[in-house]
C-alpha cells in the first residue's frame, strides 16, 4: 500500500542536527521529521565530553581562538569563513541550549562548566584552554534529550521508524520529497515537500573497529550520490584515538582533558615525543597515528595492537563524577575500574569529516562550482560545510550540529515560504517498490553479514589510519566486486512487518557505495593531510592539494572534481602541537 | 564457548501465538547477548527481529527480558548468562514481532508528564545560572534513556497497563526538582492521578532493571513526598 503526505519541510534524521533543524523549520513551516529509529536512539546521544564555545567562564577565551584551533586542527582544509561563523555563533547557541533546559555542569559561581579538550588552546596555540561545556560525560545525551523535549513542547510531527529509501527530484532538479519505508507495516510512503533537510548522520559502520552505532550506514549520502549529487572530502574520516580495545566503544577525550595519560608497554608517556607542547591533548589524527606507530614499533601493551589510557592518578572522585559513563563502560565490558587500572585502547573509526557538500545555510551544492540544489538542505555529520576539513577537533561535532542544524532549519522554512510546490517526478514510489520486490524474490549466492565483515576489515586495513596507493587500489578493486556481490544476495525474511533483514541488505549496499567513493577520493589525493595519511606521500602539499574533493557518480563511474579551500584568515603553516 | 539461545519468537504474518526458538551459538565470554542474537540473525535465521543501535547501553533500543530479568542486550555479557540464555520481549507491551514491542503507549506516558523545561522568565541575553547544589538535585534522573526496562519490570504496571510507570515518573522528577523549571504543579497534578505515582508499591524491580543505575524508587519516593508535603524551596 502506498501512502502520500504533504509537508512544507521534510527532515530526515532525528539526531541533534535533525531535531535542531526541525525546531526552527517548524516555526515557519509545516514540518515532518522522519527517522529510522526513535529520535532518542540517535547517535548524538553517545557524544560524551563536551561542546566547545568560547564562553570564557573559567579563563579568558575568544571565538577567534576557537576559529584558529579549528582551522589548524583541520590541517587547513576547512573553509575559514564557515569556521569563523560557527565559532562566533557557538556562544549564543550554547546559551540557547541552556535556556531550553540543558543540564550543564556548573562552576562554583553557577556558570556553565568548561574543561580542556584536544587541540583547543588560548592565544593561537599557546596552551590548553577550558572551552568544552559539559554535562558529566554525557553531553550528547543531554543535547539529544533536550532537543527532543523541545520538539514535544512545540508539537513537532514525527514519523518514527520510517526508513528513507529514495530522494525525489523534480524534472528541473529541485528537491521535492522522499520515499520512505514504514518499518512496522512494510508500506511505502511518499513525502512531498517544498524543502528537504537530510540529517542522517555518519557511516562509521564501514570500518571494523568503530565507535558508531549499527544504524550509522550513510543512507542519506548514499541516496544523494545515486541521484547525481557529489560527496565532498570523503577521504577524510576520523579515527578517534581511544576506543575500547577490540570493541571500538568510545572512551571520551574528556579523560585526557581531565589529565589522563596515554602510555605504551614501557609505561612511557609517548605523546611527549609526538606533540611536545599539547602532548595527550594534541588533535585526534596526530594521537591516533602515534598509537599506530607505537604498536608498529612493538610498543603496544604485551605486543598487542593497543596502548593504555591511564586515569589512575586522577582520583576516584574525578573518575566517578566527571567520567562516569566511560568508567561504567570499562566496568561493564572489561571488568576494569579505571580509577585503579589503566584502560586498553586503540583508534576507532569515529567521524566523517566529508559528506554532502553544503554552504553555511545548509543548501546542498550540486557541483564544485557551488551551484545549489533548490530546496535541498543537509546538516550535521552528513554534511560537509566544510568546518572540519581534514580533521575535526573534539567537541566541534556538537557545535556543528546545533549551529548548522539551526541555520538549515531557518533557511528551509524561509525557502518553503517563498516557493511553490515543485512537482513530483512521474515515478515516485515505483522504482523503490521494484527494488524491494527484486530483493525479496532473489535467491542470491551471498550472505549480507559475510560481505559486510569483509568490507569492514578491508577498509580498516587498507583505507584506515595509514594508507598507500597499492593498498587503496586493491581495496577499491575488491569493493567493486563486493558491490556486485551485494546485488546477488538472499534476504531470508520475506515478510512485510518489521523486516530488518531487507533493511540491513540495503544498508550494506549504501555502505559499499560510500566505501567506493572514500577509497577513490583517497587514492587520488597524493598527499598527507589530517586524517588522510599516505605513507607514499608523507608531506602535506598545499601547492596542489589545498582543495576540496567533489566525488560524483556518473554512468556508474566515480568522477572527481576539486574546489579551492576558502583561506580568508590564517595562511597554512606547519602543524605541530 | 557454545551456548544455547532460547528466543521467544512471533511472526504476526504467520503465527497465531508466540513460540520458543532454540539456537546454538559459538561466542566469546566477553561477547554481549546482542552479539549472540546477531549471530543467530546473521548466520542462522534472518527473520529474527530485534531493535538495536549503539550497542553500548546509551541509545536504549534493545531492552528485553534476559533470563527473566529486564536488561539491555548490549550490556549483558555472555559469561554472565549461564549455560542457556533465554530472551523474551518486554512484558505488558503490545507485541509486534519477535523481540520488538510497540513503544508508542510508553512514549505517550512520557509525553503526559510535560517532559520539557517550562520557564517564561529567560534572561534577556547570556546564560542563566544554577548552583552546583541545585544542579546535583536532579542529576540522577537526567540519565534516563527511555528504554522502558523499568516500567515493564514493574508488577503494578503488569497489573494495570494504565499505570504511568516509573520511566515517566523519573522524567517528571528531572523537571520537578530542577529549580529553573516553573511547572512542577502541573506535573504533580498528572502524577497525583489514580493511575499516577500512588500505584507504586516500592517493589524495587525498576531499580534492578535500570541499565543506567538510576535510583528509580528513590525518585518516585521524592515525588510522593512532594505531593504530600509540597516542594521544599
Amino acid at each position: 500500500m502506498i501512502h502520500t503526505h504533504k509537508f512544507e519541510t521534510v527532515v530526515v534524521g532525528a539526531g541533534g542536527a535533525g531535531l535542531m533543524a526541525a525546531l526552527y523549520a517548524s516555526q515557519g513551516s509545516d514540518t515532518a521529521v522522519l527517522t529510522k529509529l526513535y529520535p532518542t536512539r540517535s547517535h548524538t546521544g553517545t557524544a560524551q565530553g563536551g561542546i566547545g564555545a568560547a564562553l570564557g567562564n573559567l579563563e579568558e577565551d575568544r571565538a577567534e581562538w576557537h576559529t584558529f584551533d579549528t582551522i589548524k586542527g583541520s590541517d587547513y582544509l576547512a573553509d575559514q569563513d564557515a569556521v569563523d561563523l560557527m565559532c562566533q555563533e557557538a556562544v549564543e547557541v550554547i546559551y540557547e541550549l541552556e535556556h531550553m533546559g540543558l543540564p550543564f555542569d556548573r562552576t562554583a559561581e553557577g556558570k556553565i562548566a568548561q574543561r580542556p579538550f584536544g587541540g583547543h588552546t588560548s592565544n593561537f596555540g599557546e596552551k590548553p584552554v577550558r572551552r568544552a561545556c559539559h554535562a558529566a560525560d554525557r553531553t550528547g545525551h543531554m543535547i539529544l534529550q533536550t532537543l527532543y523535549q523541545q520538539c514535544i513542547a512545540r508539537d513537532v510531527r514525527f514519523f518514527d521508524e520510517f526508513h528513507v529509501l529514495d530522494l525525489l527530484l523534480s524534472a528541473d532538479g529541485q528537491a521535492t520529497g522522499v520515499v520512505a519505508y514504514e518499518i512496522d507495516s512494510g508500506d511505502l510512503h511518499v513525502f512531498h515537500g517544498k524543502a528537504l533537510i537530510f540529517a542522517t548522520g555518519g557511516f562509521g559502520r564501514m570500518w571494523e573497529i568503530t565507535s558508531n552505532a549499527h544504524s550509522l550506514t550513510g543512507d542519506g549520502p548514499a541516496i544523494a550520490l545515486q541521484k547525481g549529487i557529489p560527496l565532498e572530502d570523503m577521504e577524510f574520516f576520523q579515527f578517534h584515538p581511544t576506543g575500547i580495545y577490540k570493541m571500538g566503544i568510545l572512551i571520551t577525550e574528556g579523560v585526557r582533558g581531565e589529565g589522563g595519560i596515554l602510555r605504551n608497554r614501557d609505561g612511557e608517556r609517548f605523546m611527549e615525543r609526538y606533540a611536545p607542547n599539547l602532548k595527550d591533548l594534541a588533535s585526534r589524527d596526530v594521537v591516533s597515528r602515534a598509537i599506530y606507530l607505537e604498536v608498529r614499533d612493538n610498543k603496544g601493551i604485551d605486543g598487542g595492537r593497543y596502548v593504555h589510557l591511564d586515569a589512575t592518578h586522577l582520583g576516584r572522585q574525578i573518575v566517578e563524577t566527571k567520567l562516569e559513563d566511560s568508567a561504567e563502560f570499562c566496568k561493564t565490558y572489561l571488568g576494569i575500574d579505571p580509577a585503579v587500572e589503566p584502560m586498553p585502547v586503540q583508534p576507532t573509526a569515529h567521524y566523517a569529516m566529508g559528506g554532502i557538500p553544503t554552504n553555511v545555510d545548509g543548501e546542498v551544492q550540486l557541483n564544485a562550482q557551488g551551484d545549489v540544489v533548490p530546496g535541498f538542505y543537509a546538516a550535521g555529520e552528513v554534511a560537509c560545510v566544510s568546518v572540519h576539513g581534514a580533521n575535526r577537533l573534539g567537541t566541534n561535532s556538537l557545535v556543528d550540529l546545533v549551529v548548522f542544524g539551526k541555520r538549515a532549519g531557518k533557511a528551509a522554512a524561509a525557502y518553503s515560504q517563498q516557493n511553490d510546490w515543485a512537482e513530483l517526478p512521474d515515478e515516485t514510489w515505483e522504482p523503490t517498490q521494484a527494488m524491494l520486490q527484486n530483493m525479496l524474490t532473489k535467491e542470491g549466492q551471498h550472505n549480507v553479514a559475510d560481505l559486510r565483515t569483509e568490507m569492514q576489515s578491508l577498509m580498516m586495513d587498507k583505507v584506515g589510519v595509514f594508507r598507500t596507493e597499492e593498498g587503496i587500489q586493491s581495496a577499491l578493486n575488491r569493493i567493486r566486486e563486493l558491490q556486485e556481490a551485494a546485488q546477488d544476495i538472499t534476504v531470508m525474511d520475506k515478510g512485510k512487518r518489521f523486516n530488518t533483514d531487507i533493511l540491513e541488505a540495503i544498508e550494506l549496499q549504501n555502505l559499499l557505495d560510500l566505501a567506493e567513493v572514500t577509497a577513490a577520493s583517497a587514492l587520488a589525493r597524493t598527499e598527507s593531510r589530517g586524517a588522510h595519511s599516505r605513507e607514499d606521500h608523507k608531506a602535506r602539499d598545499d601547492e596542489n592539494w589545498l582543495t576540496h574533493t567533489y566525488a560524483s557518480k556518473v554512468d556508474g563511474k566515480i568522477n572527481l572534481d576539486y574546489a579551492p579551500v576558502n583561506v580568508t584568515i590564517h595562511q597554512p603553516e606547519e602543524r605541530t602541537y | 564457548m557454545r551456548i544455547k539461545m532460547r528466543i521467544r519468537r512471533f511472526n504476526p504474518e504467520a503465527d497465531s501465538k508466540p513460540w520458543w526458538g532454540e539456537y546454538w551459538v559459538e561466542v566469546e565470554e566477553s561477547d554481549r547477548v546482542l552479539d549472540a542474537l546477531h549471530q543467530v540473525k546473521w548466520y542462522q535465521d534472518g527473520t529474527l527481529t530485534l531493535r538495536r543501535s549503539c550497542a553500548h547501553g546509551i541509545c536504549g533500543s534493545d531492552a528485553m527480558v534476559i533470563n527473566g530479568r529486564n536488561a539491555l542486550a548490549c550490556k549483558v555479557l555472555m559469561q554472565d548468562v549461564g549455560d542457556e540464555c533465554q530472551v523474551e520481549p518486554l512484558r505488558s507491551m503490545p507485541l509486534i514481532k519477535d523481540l520488538v514491542v510497540d513503544m508508542e503507549p510508553f512514549f505517550a506516558k512520557y509525553r503526559a508528564v510535560l517532559p520539557y523545561l517550562i520557564n517564561d522568565n529567560l534572561p534577556a541575553s547570556g546564560e542563566r545560572h544554577q548552583s552546583q547544589e541545585a544542579r546535583a538535585r536532579y542529576d540522577d534522573t537526567t540519565k534516563c534513556i527511555l528504554c522502558a526496562a523499568c516500567t515493564t519490570s514493574c508488577p503494578s504496571f503488569w497489573a494495570n497497563e494504565d499505570y504511568i510507570g516509573p520511566a515517566a515518573i523519573v522524567q517528571a522528577h528531572r523537571f520537578i526538582f530542577d529549580d529553573r523549571d516553573d511547572a512542577a504543579d502541573l506535573r504533580l497534578r498528572v502524577l497525583n492521578d489514580a493511575d499516577g505515582v500512588w500505584r507504586c508499591r516500592t517493589v524495587f524491580n525498576c531499580v534492578q532493571a535500570c541499565p543506567r543505575e538510576i535510583d528509580v524508587t528513590r525518585a518516585i519516593g521524592e515525588v510522593k513526598l512532594a505531593l504530600m508535603n509540597g516542594l521544599e524551596d
